[in-house]
């Protein structure tokens, strides 16, 4: 039985990540303690290698920590059997990369539909709720350009679209705007605290972009493979 | 997914293109060497199959292949016909002779015998006139397709051999009185039939004449029985239909070199095919690394990368074999206008198909190894 507080979406408690051994072995995480709460868009900022994209790859559980425990919705994907994380993964986690990772040679209603598809619902029905997708994100009218027809900031629209089709109750984001100019990046944020700010669902995003501090319900601030400090505010970091 | 695996793989045309080609030319070369292969090997028994009026060849024990003319003496027939189980046994002779033609034109014959009395072991189709023509005074049979080739008056260069027309073979005068038409051979010398007793004066003088002896087995006992029986009692060689086809067929592939040849063509078609095939989609496998780490990150499970993988090569390489068989069989067709050996046996497109596929696999597994290796957290490395 997982005891759940429906308050929280992510707890992190004593997380330890190390790569490689001997004199190449570099410890990532270093016993990060972390609370995402349901519904909260919390940004995780600090500076190159401080440990953040491999707090949110255990996170999301694409990458299995050392020590410690991490438990997404009262859920610990470690000791999990690998098919069942997966699969759990595919419902319940939204991924919007920092490169978009959109499929270059599916159009954009295609690269929308692939978590559904993931999850085994039709290729109709899919269809279908990929251009329902895009029209939240104003993009409902280039639903069949390839990526390679799209702007940057179009791009991100539609791996937001994607990230969110399939309805999942946490997202995390990889430097969402770092490969967009301000304001594109502006507006995407925008969009994320519109259309993905859902009742109940969470997001986190990993940032270099003091710019979109403004969005953060919370901001934890990161620093040699540590949580330094969670605050509420940009002004307080 | 298969959709999506689908058109990530047609998508990027230029690498489709070049895994299809690339498939499609290795299937070309294995289909068609193996065909061109499988032709000339059923070309070497052509001559017996079309003689297989009777059960069984008797012949000297040295003869390797059908044109090897190592003759018995003429008192092995009466042997092998009071042998139990034989219910007839008539005697051939075959050998080269050099023919004369109305122009004077000279070239190499073949020429068969056969028994003068019962004409067994004739050409399987004439075209003009009767094999029994052949009683006619100095008659011979010439085969319809070499007379517009080797027989050709002018060195090749003028009117095809006609019936009708009087040669000379051996100095001794023949005239045509007919035509056949039979399987067309491994060996390219002219096959003119006339009588055993004919046959005999016009070669050159040997102790011993008889090449053959063709057998009917009686009903009620086996082949292989009789044969058997037959050399332990005359001490020659024995053989059925197929035995002595394989036989020469064997022979002749291991004598020429043809095997080696082909075999080396053969290989080399399956390496081309590995190395075209298994360098491009293993190409094509490392440029969406990304993006198969990103459908793992994203909860698709490695059973189903590794379908979506697998649904890729199989389509590669069904189209790529379909048109490499396609052009085999195109280009067989326009070889087989020109006289050249080329049978695609069923055996052919069944075997090409696995070797193919074989191929597609062994150079996908590398691509495939690499795919279930990747760790999804890959997608967030910038």
């Amino acid at each position: 039985m997982v005891a759940v507080n429906d308050n929280i979406a992510v707890k992190c408690s004593g997380v330890t990540k190390t790569y490689g051994t001997g004199d190449a072995r570099v410890t990532a995480l270093r016993g990060v303690e972390l609370e995402v709460r349901a519904g909260e868009l919390m940004m995780l900022v600090g500076p190159s290698g401080c440990g953040k994209t491999t707090l949110i790859s255990v996170i999301a559980g694409i990458l299995e920590q050392d020590e410690g425990e991490c438990r997404l919705f009262g859920h610990d994907l470690k000791h999990m059997p690998q098919r069942q994380r997966t699969r759990y993964r595919g419902k319940t986690v939204g991924f919007v990369f920092q490169a978009f990772n959109l499929l270059p040679t599916l159009t954009a209603a295609e690269n929308v539909a692939v978590p559904l598809l993931v999850n085994g619902v039709s290729r109709r029905d899919a269809m279908d709720q990929a251009r329902a997708e895009l029209k939240k994100v104003s993009l409902d009218d280039r639903w069949n350009s390839l990526p390679s027809q799209l702007s940057g900031g179009q791009q991100q629209r539609v791996a937001i679209a994607r990230a969110l089709v399939h309805d999942p109750k946490l997202i995390v984001c990889d430097e969402p705007t770092s490969s967009l100019d301000h304001q594109t990046g502006h507006r995407v944020m925008e969009l994320m605290r519109d259309v993905a700010m859902d009742e109940g669902r969470s997001l986190i995003i990993v940032t270099h972009d003091a710019r979109i501090f403004e969005f953060a319900d919370r901001i934890a601030k990161m620093d040699d493979g540590q949580i330094e400090k969670v605050v509420d505010s940009p002004k307080e970091l | 997914m298969n959709y999506v695996a689908l058109r990530m793989l047609v998508g990027d045309r230029l690498k489709y293109i070049a895994l299809v080609a690339g498939v499609a030319f290795a299937a070309l070369l294995i289909t068609q060497q193996s065909s061109i292969f499988n032709g000339f090997a059923q070309q070497t028994g052509a001559w017996i199959r079309d003689t297989a009026v009777a059960d069984l060849w008797v012949m000297d024990e040295q003869v390797q292949f059908s044109e090897d003319f190592k003759r018995m003496p003429d008192t092995a027939l009466g042997r092998v016909r009071g042998i139990e189980g034989v219910a007839w046994a008539v005697p051939m002779y075959k050998s080269y002779v050099a023919c004369r033609l109305p122009d004077g034109t000279l070239v190499q014959v073949r020429v068969i015998g056969l028994d003068d009395t019962t004409l067994a072991g004739g050409p399987p189709e004439m075209v003009e006139g009767e094999l029994g023509d052949l009683r006619r005074d100095r008659a011979v049979l010439m085969n319809i397709d070499q007379a517009g080739g080797d027989l050709r008056l002018g060195r090749g260069k003028g009117r095809p051999l006609r019936v009708g027309d009087h040669i000379s073979l051996n100095d001794n005068n023949a005239v045509v009185v007919g035509s056949y038409r039979a399987t067309r051979e491994f060996f390219w010398d002219p096959v003119l039939y006339t009588t055993y007793s004919r046959a005999l004066s016009w070669a050159p003088r040997e102790r011993k004449s008889l090449t053959y002896v063709l057998v009917k087995v009686a009903q009620g006992h086996a082949h292989a029985d009789v044969a058997r029986r037959i050399e332990q009692v005359t001490g020659l060689a024995a053989h059925t239909n197929v035995e002595f086809e394989r036989k020469t067929m064997w022979e002749l592939i291991t004598r020429t070199g043809i095997l080696v040849n082909f075999g080396v063509t053969i290989a080399l078609g399956f390496v081309i095919g590995v190395l075209v095939a298994g360098q491009t989609f293993y190409t094509f496998v490392l440029d969406n690394v990304r993006h198969f780490a990103a459908l793992k990150a994203m909860g698709t499970s490695d059973g189903t990368i590794l379908r979506m993988l697998c649904i890729q090569v199989v389509t590669v390489a069904g189209i790529g074999y379909g048109l490499g068989l396609g052009a085999a069989c195109v280009t067989g067709a326009l070889f087989a206008r020109g006289g050249l050996a080329f049978q695609m046996s069923w055996e052919i497109p069944v075997c090409g198909a696995l070797a193919v596929l074989a191929c597609c696999l062994a150079a996908g597994f590398l691509g495939m190894l690499r795919v279930l290796r990747i760790e999804p957290a890959v997608v967030f490395k910038g």
